[in-house]
């Protein structure tokens, strides 16, 4: 698959999670923003998955474990043609499928509940566990986030997860440092990260740009061809990836209001990218 | 003979004999799988015993992916830590997730005995039984709870099972039979009070029966190990006859066996209620009859609020 198809699937994402999110009038947008890149070629190139069997036995997982980047799923589930793209208007709507935080009981193509953080990458161990007992093939996918990492339980799954030898779990961290206070480096620090994750036996991958396409690709493939140990990509992201006014909110943009107005404006910029 | 037999090989026994016939089943410890005598399943099933070490979060989500993919996970630790230590993986990971997950919290109450108050959960059943859906059950002896595991694996969601680990006193024979995992159990019937009696209280309220017995008051004895959710029916059954209820129960008063009965009682049959428990009180170190007797859970308790319960009577 070409990058530049890869490309125009992530921004037709970014203009569905503008979108859905406008249309409650807030939202997670920017965890959202920062995590397109690793969705669209998760789902698009690497997962093994069928949107019209989301519960197919023997499929790869995501567990979205900062749960509250569900509008981004949402967004790439509609655009794979789990549920129609209509239904991203009802994002937390009163009785929707899409509540804010994501929910395998409500949402078609989600593997895994989460909301409260720090559990899902302990729920994506347990399940890597269960695809290589049931020897099913399946690889297990999770993505955490940086302020996440300040959670105990990331490090006692880290700590298990390499005793088991977990090499079908690759693990993202959305390392956009920015957490809903403020920059992680002044709530509590987390460099040197891939220091640390090495440091818990994992094969550690620090991309620079965890924003672009080729270079995050490169990290997948080759975390997938790893063998004994399980995979972190640390992703170097930038927290509203690609709406300048959500980009400069910086920590503010953790769940922050977007207009009408904002949002033409948003899916003008989105759009323009590729004039 | 089960009823010579210490609780945590019923268990241990069970779990065994379900890893060689069942694909799904799981059991996970947190390093006190020595204690809870599942240690030699790890050596025996090695795919499907798993320990994480001292890290109880972890191994409640972890369940939870399991159960997800397919499995039914046996967690285990002290009720303390299999419970308030991980509220919110119960909650989140398992039960809002609708996880098939089997929670096992071993050493109620006052039976931590010399581990005293750090581990002594009088508040497990309180701080879980909010929580939508989940089932709590406490096993009443060995033969019961015998009977209730494969009603438990075949359970479909979570339960907590508050298990004691020694030799339980027996309250039924060995060919007891007719027992339902959501139905209490009228043990004895009576006519001038009900003690609705859970875990080791069960016995200590068969004695206080006697006892009461013999000062001319008969007394019914409804077993209740399910505490949520609560049998209703045969509570109201009970409380109608007798007009007149204590409950026993070896936690803190407020949160399991009595505010599951009082809530019953309140909305469907207002009845006069004492209870016999621990009172606005923390654990502490101790031979188990000495703590019955700090905690006023000792039969002669149970006379005193049956008593009083019956001079209250409406």
């Amino acid at each position: 698959m070409e990058y530049s198809e890869l490309k125009a699937f992530a921004r037709e994402v970014r203009v569905n999670i503008v979108n859905s999110i406008a249309s409650i009038g807030s939202g997670h947008i920017g965890g959202s923003l920062s995590i397109v890149e690793v969705l669209t070629l998760l789902y698009k190139k690497h997962m093994n998955i069928d949107p019209r069997n989301p519960r197919m036995a023997g499929r790869d997982r995501l567990v979205c474990s900062k749960g509250h980047a569900g509008p981004a799923v949402y967004a790439v589930l509609a655009e794979m043609g789990y549920f129609d793209k209509s239904e991203l208007l009802t994002l937390n709507q009163n009785g929707t499928r899409l509540p804010s935080h994501c929910d395998m009981n409500k949402t078609p193509g989600i593997d895994m509940t989460a909301g409260s953080l720090g559990q899902g990458l302990s729920c994506a161990v347990g399940i890597a566990i269960g695809a290589r007992q049931k020897k099913d093939g399946a690889r297990c996918y999770c993505i955490i986030g940086d302020g996440e990492s300040q959670e105990g339980q990331i490090w006692e799954a880290a700590l298990f997860a390499a005793k088991m030898k977990l090499d079908n779990l690759i693990v993202f961290t959305d390392y956009n440092k920015q957490q809903l206070d403020g920059p992680t480096a002044e709530i509590n620090p987390l460099d040197p990260l891939p220091d640390k994750w090495k440091a818990f036996g994992w094969n550690v991958y620090n991309v620079k740009d965890g924003n672009d396409l080729q270079e995050l690709d490169a990290a997948i493939i080759a975390a997938k061809a790893n063998v004994g140990k399980p995979s972190m990509i640390i992703m170097n992201t930038v927290k509203g990836k690609g709406i300048c006014f959500v980009e400069n909110n910086k920590g503010g943009c953790h769940s922050m209001s977007i207009s009408c107005e904002q949002k033409e404006c948003a899916i003008n910029e989105i759009r323009g990218a590729i004039c | 003979m089960l009823v010579e037999k210490l609780m945590k090989d019923v268990f241990v026994d069970f779990i065994r004999e379900n890893l060689q016939k069942d694909e799904r089943i799981m059991i996970i410890d947190a390093d006190l799988a020595k204690c809870i005598g599942s240690y030699p399943l790890e050596k025996e099933f090695p795919d499907r015993a798993l320990n994480v070490g001292i890290s109880e979060q972890n191994m409640a989500s972890v369940a939870a992916g399991l159960a997800s993919y397919g499995f039914i996970p046996f967690i285990t630790s002290f009720g303390p830590f299999a419970t308030r230590r991980i509220c919110d993986q119960i909650m989140i990971s398992i039960c809002y997730a609708r996880q098939n997950v089997k929670i096992v919290g071993t050493d109620p109450g006052i039976s931590a005995e010399l581990n005293g108050g750090t581990h002594m959960a009088l508040e497990d059943i309180g701080v879980l039984r909010s929580i939508p859906h989940i089932v709590i059950y406490e096993p009443t002896d060995n033969v019961e709870f015998a009977a209730m595991l494969p009603q438990i694996r075949d359970h479909v969601g979570p339960v907590y099972i508050r298990m004691f680990r020694k030799c339980p006193p027996p309250v039924y024979k060995e060919d007891e039979k007719g027992f339902d995992l959501f139905k209490a159990k009228v043990y004895k019937e009576g006519k001038d009070v009900s003690l609705i009696a859970s875990g080791l209280m069960v016995s200590t309220a068969i004695e206080a029966a006697g006892l009461l017995e013999k000062e001319g008051i008969s007394a019914e004895v409804i077993v209740c190990p399910t505490i949520k959710p609560i049998d209703a029916a045969t509570v109201i059954a009970s409380a109608k006859k007798t007009r007149a209820v204590v409950t026993c129960e070896n936690h803190n008063v407020m949160g399991a066996l009595r505010s599951a009965v009082a809530e019953v009682l309140s909305e469907e049959c207002p009845t006069v209620l004492q209870s016999v428990g621990v009172k606005e009180q923390f654990g502490e170190v101790g031979k188990i009859n000495y703590l019955r007797k700090v905690f006023h859970m000792e039969a002669a308790d149970i006379v005193a609020a049956a008593k009083k319960a019956i001079t209250q009577k409406i």
